[in-house]
């Protein structure tokens, strides 16, 4: 009908609609959205999507939605959630998905800056929110939701199922069959697209406007790179607000045509993710890490023979697991054949538990993968690979290619983007996929991309001899202690952090002679440590407290310190006192960003006792915190903290 | 605000009795719910709330005293008596299968539903399948509402006490009740938890409509969810009415406060 014939006869596939519709005509009964409801995986193609797409676009309309609009969604992934950033872009509109597990307040920021006059929530909590806010909110007109439950004896006129706004879209369509035709021929490629929030690491968050033609280049740029096809399945499982997902599961699942999976809850993922068995991944290292700390607790509970067969075949992969991957010609025909048994008996079964059993291509971005953890994954045969990017430039600027992966690098530049290093260390980007601007703020514009079209990533790197691009950490950490020696905090952190006992760590020493370290100790991993050890212990905080876990902490900070001094740059850096902090760091208490990368500033200002305990050489120093819970009240935590004392090395050379 | 309509009274409890021995747990107590009311029963420890709703689904027969539901006697009401009457509850001491897996316990509530034989479930054919589908439908839905997906598989011993208590709830649910006894559902739970509880229970109450009778310690929680509340002392009524009247009850603020008796 005039769906595919409309869709093809709209020319070249160059904004997100028409490749949608596109689609539908091309590859109509394939697969294009699954959701898991009541148990049951739903499944809906090509065509029923863009059906879905067109009715809730025009039901928008009828909203009063139109070009230019801003519309914020808030929630969990959900099918609907997806197809409404369609929906808006039909109609020339610009969707902006929001992080669901703000606080209302945080919200209430980017609603006003984003000039927001419509949002699509999720369900009764996300209304609470927004109805809580309203008031502060000046332009936000309608509200509507995509779960009714809860919602009977809400009377607010203003509020509105999705249910009754498609109802009413397909009545429109029907009446005015050429309106969404003409809306989706109106839309320009070089219209903004998307907003993504930055995270706000620095400051407040800024609205990234990127347009159709950057996030298409930049998903094609995937795409091609890693050969993917519509055969792909991927569970789209972390926020929307977040630019990786952006790109993964809707720049690429509308550019290669592929199956996004939505999980059942936030709480399912595990299981989800085994049932759906995806053949391209994509998670944060903490994913990958919290997966793998689950089956060594799990391993540890399991009898003697299994124990040591996996402990046995986990030599034999960390060995020539990864070897055997990339395809080398070095590994030994014991080693194979070894390796082949393992697989059978280990990695096959072990894989298939974590779901990762068909999976082609894995990513893992956004933080500093540790080099364990990562060769864990590529041993057992996962293709695990490390990409580098930030929101302004879609998530894609460096990619690791297949039979060429460093731990400690995140790749080559990808296809038709430049990147070079600035005087100062500065990573900088040119290419397509740059952000078009801030919303209305064009003086960090005007910052961030220089005259010459260069974006200034703020992140410090250099390149290695095989033109692969390896991240220190954010240039502006990047600070020099009191005799000269360079400080950069997020390494050092990130080599904490790979300690499956230590969840975070914040690092001080720019401008002081000594390097002191706040650490939060991971509850699963510890408490497991403790629970083994018969050692009592009623929270988080009586457990961080115990003399016990102190040591064990002391002994992972010394074995930092280790590796530090075998690196004459680095050397200076060594720890030497730290403390374990009383509560978890923690977004809702601003500590963290929603992405969980550590408020150095905030931290700082914060905890000031606790800094000047460590460096004026005191041994404990008492502290009272306010802490948020999630239900927005608050609470006191307090405790006496132990201030450690580590032990440090001397610098190795290394030999040539 | 409130759209659910409080209707007649469904369940009329008159002049019960009950005594164990010499002890007497109960002494001439009436009290009355009416349908899609949330009604609390309070009281010290050892008042007779447990009796009470013990007396309620047939588990104890009062000595004295008579039942009425929804217009019939039944003062010999027995467990399965009250089950097919509508009447579902959820223990104290968590009482759940916990070897079985979350699903299992909550299909479990299904079972005076089922109209296959043994025969026909056992071999698991024909009538016996299709039912059960049905049955693991309804199922799910109750799953979906109180949040459990995450836990459909895993041994209900496995899990931490308020979520077992959730699975108690869902398996009362699944018996689809027109009333819902709750022994303490709250106990031994954090704040969290509790207002998770609350939130189910009035989402049931409000959705379903079904009749909440509940037994609980934590003042806060009675007064906030309930419509009216009855407080036993000694195994004696010494209160009734909506939460501000009891909290203004002179008899009541003694009990609690511990004043002499």
């Amino acid at each position: 009908m005039s769906v595919s014939q409309s869709g093809r006869a709209s020319g070249p596939l160059d904004t997100f609609p028409r490749l949608l519709l596109n689609h539908a005509a091309t590859r109509g009964d394939r697969p294009a959205t699954r959701e898991k409801y009541l148990g049951i995986w739903q499944t809906w193609n090509w065509s029923q999507v863009a059906e879905e797409v067109r009715a809730m676009a025009c039901g928008l309309a009828e909203l009063g939605f139109k070009r230019g609009d801003n519309l914020a969604l808030i929630g969990d992934n959900r099918p609907r959630l997806y197809w409404a950033m369609c929906a808006a872009q039909m109609l020339g509109g610009v969707p902006v998905p929001l992080y669901q597990d703000a606080v209302a307040t945080e919200m209430a920021f980017v609603l006003t800056d984003g000039e927001i006059r419509f949002a699509i929530v999720e369900d009764q909590e996300q209304v609470d929110k927004m109805l809580e806010i309203k008031d502060q909110c000046p332009s936000l007109q309608h509200i509507l939701y995509d779960d009714p439950r809860g919602m009977r004896h809400y009377t607010q006129t203003y509020l509105q199922g999705l249910d009754e706004v498609i109802a009413m879209g397909k009545v429109h369509d029907r009446n005015q069959p050429d309106f969404i035709v003409g809306e989706i021929a109106n839309g320009r490629p070089e219209d903004v697209a998307v907003m993504l929030y930055t995270s706000g690491t620095t400051g407040k968050p800024k609205g990234v406007c990127q347009t159709h033609e950057t996030f298409i280049a930049a998903a094609q740029s995937g795409v091609g790179f890693d050969h993917l096809t519509d055969q792909e399945d991927i569970l789209s499982y972390l926020p929307m607000a977040w630019v990786g997902d952006h790109l993964f599961s809707y720049a690429q699942a509308l550019v290669a045509g592929f199956t996004i999976n939505c999980p059942e809850s936030g709480d399912t993922v595990m299981t989800d993710l085994r049932e759906i068995g995806p053949t391209y991944y994509f998670a944060p290292p903490r994913v990958f890490e919290n997966l793998l700390t689950t089956v060594m607790i799990r391993m540890e509970d399991a009898g003697a023979l299994k124990r040591n067969m996996f402990h046995y075949f986990m030599a034999v992969a960390k060995r020539c697991g990864s070897d055997i991957l990339d395809g080398k010609s070095t590994v030994s025909s014991t080693d194979r054949l070894l390796y082949a048994l393992g697989n059978l008996m280990i990695y096959g079964p072990l894989r298939n538990v974590l779901g990762m059993s068909r999976i082609r291509v894995a990513y893992t971005a956004g933080a500093a993968i540790g080099p364990d953890l990562f060769r864990f994954y590529r041993s057992i045969g996962v293709n695990l690979k490390q990409l580098y990017g930030a929101t302004e430039t879609c998530a894609a600027v460096c990619l690791q290619p297949d039979r060429e992966i460093k731990f400690d690098s995140v790749g080559k530049p990808a296809p038709g983007v430049e990147v070079k290093i600035a005087d100062n260390g500065e990573v900088l980007v040119r290419g397509k996929l740059l952000l078009k601007e801030y919303y209305k703020r064009p003086k960090d514009t005007a910052e961030a991309i220089d005259a010459e079209g260069w974006f200034h990533t703020g992140d410090a790197g250099f390149f290695d001899e095989d033109g692969h691009l390896k991240i220190i950490d954010r240039a502006k950490d990047v600070g020099k202690l009191s005799n000269g020696a360079i400080f950069a905090p997020n390494y050092i952190e990130n080599k904490l952090k790979f300690f499956p006992h230590i969840k975070e760590a914040v690092c001080f020493g720019h401008d002081r002679d000594m390097v002191c370290a706040f650490i939060n100790i991971d509850m699963g991993a510890v408490g497991n440590w403790a629970e083994r050890r018969g050692l009592p212990y009623s929270g988080y905080t009586d457990l961080a407290g115990k003399k016990e876990v102190l040591d064990l902490v002391r002994e992972c900070v010394e074995q930092v310190n280790a590796e530090l001094s075998h690196d004459a740059m680095v050397a200076e850096t060594q720890i030497h006192r730290f403390l374990v902090l009383h509560k978890e760091l923690d977004p809702d208490d601003d500590e963290l960003t929603r992405t969980r990368k550590v408020r150095r500033g905030f931290i700082s200002e914060k905890y000031n006792v606790l800094i000047d305990a460590l460096y004026s050489g005191k041994t404990s120093q008492f502290i009272e915190t306010q802490v948020k819970f999630e239900d927005g009240r608050t609470g006191k935590v307090a405790a006496d903290l132990a201030i450690l004392e580590v032990k440090t090395y001397p610098t190795m050379k290394k030999a040539a | 605000m409130n759209g659910r309509k409080i209707g007649e009274v469904i369940l009329d409890l008159k002049n019960i009795s009950l005594s164990f021995g010499g002890v007497k747990a109960l002494t001439d107590i009436s009290f009355d719910v009416r349908e899609h009311e949330i009604r609390a029963i309070i009281g010290p420890n050892g008042a007779g709330k447990s009796s009470m709703l013990n007396v309620i689904n047939g588990v104890y027969r009062p000595q004295q005293g008579d039942i009425i539901l929804r217009g019939e006697h039944h003062a010999n009401m027995d467990s399965y008596g009250a089950a097919k009457a509508g009447l579902a509850r959820t223990f104290q001491n968590i009482a759940l299968f916990k070897g079985m897996s979350v699903l299992d316990n909550i299909m479990t509530g299904r079972n005076l539903k089922m109209k296959a034989n043994m025969l026909q479930q056992a071999i698991w054919f024909g009538a016996a399948q299709r039912e059960e589908l049905e049955h693991r439908a309804k199922v799910e839905e109750i799953i979906d509402f109180l949040e459990i997906q995450h836990i459909r598989k895993t041994p209900v011993g496995r899990l931490p006490y308020g979520l077992q208590k959730r699975v108690d709830l869902a398996r009362a649910l699944a018996m689809e009740p027109q009333i819902l006894l709750l022994d303490e559902p709250m106990a031994g739970m954090n704040v969290e938890e509790k207002q998770d509880m609350c939130r189910f229970i009035l989402d049931v109450n409000d959705q379903f409509g079904t009749t909440v009778v509940l037994i609980e310690h934590d003042m806060g929680v009675v007064m906030d969810i309930s419509d009216r509340v009855v407080v036993l002392d000694y195994g004696k009524k010494i209160g009734d009415g909506t939460p501000d009247e009891v909290r203004a009850n002179p008899d009541v603020i003694s009990a609690y406060l511990g004043a002499s008796h």
